[in-house]
C-alpha cells in the first residue's frame, strides 16, 4: 500500500476521535476520544518512519505510547477526584472556574 | 489485489468501525470495549508497516494497560453500573461538521503528496535496531521517560489517595 493510504486512514481515525471529544458529555468519554486521536498520530509516525526508512519515527512512537499511558493514569485520577468532590463526571457540570 | 492490499482493507474497515463505535455508542462500557478493538487494529496496522515490536508494545501498554485503567475509572465513577452508565451526546451536527472540516483540511495536504514511492527496505532486524537506538543515541530521552513515568504514577497516587 502507498504512504497515502496509511495517512488517509490515520486522518479518518483522527477526525472520528475529534468528533468524540466534541460530542461526549462524560469526562471518561472525552478521554477515549483523545486516545483515538493519539493513535491516529502514532499510525502517521510509524508510516512516515517506514516509508523513509528512518528509525527516529519508531522510537518516537514508543515514547508517545508510554507518555500516553502516564497521561491516562493522571487524567483518570483527576476524574476520580472530581467525582469524589462534585459527585459527577459530566463535563458540562464542571464549571467551578467559570467567572 | 495482493495479500497486503487485502489485509490493509480488512484492518482499515475494522479500525474505522470500532472507532465509530467508541464515539457513537451510548453505553460507556461498550465504548471502552470498542476502544480495545480499535487499539488492537492499530497494532495490526503497525504489523503491516513491518514494526512487530511496536505491535507488542501496543498490545501490552494500550490494549492491556489503558483499557484496564479506564474500566476501573468507569466502575468507580458510576454509582449504579447499568442504570446511570447511559449517556447522551450533545452538538452532534456541529461536532460532525467540525471533524469533517478537519479531515478535509488534512486531505487537502494528502492529495499534494508526490506520486507513490516504493517502500525502501529496512536495514536489518527492526527490533534489534530499536534496542540499540534506545541505549545509544536515545539513551537520555529513554531515561527521562522512566523518570516521567514514575512522577506521573506518584502524581496519580497523590490525587487519588483517600483523605486522612
Amino acid at each position: 500500500m502507498p504512504l497515502g493510504a496509511y495517512l488517509t486512514l490515520a486522518a479518518l481515525v483522527f477526525a472520528i476521535g475529534l468528533f468524540g471529544v466534541l460530542t461526549r458529555r462524560n469526562a471518561v468519554g472525552i478521554l477515549l476520544g483523545i486516545e483515538l486521536m493519539l493513535n491516529a498520530v502514532n499510525i502517521n509516525l510509524v508510516a512516515f518512519a517506514r516509508f523513509h526508512a528512518d528509525l527516529a519515527g519508531i522510537v518516537f512512537t514508543l515514547f508517545t505510547i508510554s507518555i500516553t499511558v502516564a497521561e491516562v493514569a493522571v487524567g483518570l485520577a483527576i476524574v476520580i477526584v472530581i467525582f469524589r468532590v462534585r459527585r459527577t463526571v459530566e463535563a458540562d457540570h464542571l464549571d467551578l472556574l467559570r467567572g | 489485489m495482493t495479500a497486503e492490499t487485502l489485509a490493509f482493507a480488512g484492518v482499515a474497515v475494522v479500525l474505522l468501525a470500532s472507532s465509530l463505535g467508541v464515539v457513537l455508542t451510548p453505553n460507556l462500557f461498550h465504548a471502552v470495549l470498542y476502544l480495545a478493538a480499535a487499539l488492537v487494529a492499530t497494532g495490526v496496522v503497525f504489523l503491516l508497516l513491518d514494526a512487530p515490536f511496536l505491535f507488542g508494545v501496543q498490545l501490552l501498554l494500550y490494549a492491556g494497560g489503558v483499557v484496564t485503567i479506564v474500566v476501573f475509572a468507569i466502575m468507580l465513577t458510576e454509582r449504579l453500573v447499568g442504570t446511570s452508565i447511559r449517556q447522551t451526546s450533545r452538538y452532534l451536527v456541529n461536532g460532525a461538521l467540525l471533524s469533517a472540516a478537519v479531515f478535509v483540511g488534512v486531505a487537502g495536504f494528502l492529495v499534494q503528496l508526490p506520486p507513490a514511492a516504493p517502500r525502501p527496505a529496512w536495514p536489518g532486524d527492526l527490533t534489534v535496531a530499536v534496542g540499540r537506538a534506545l541505549v545509544g543515541p536515545y539513551a537520555m530521552p529513554f531515561e527521562l521517560l522512566g523518570g516521567l513515568l514514575v512522577i506521573a504514577l506518584l502524581g496519580a497516587l497523590y490525587f487519588a489517595r483517600s483523605e486522612p
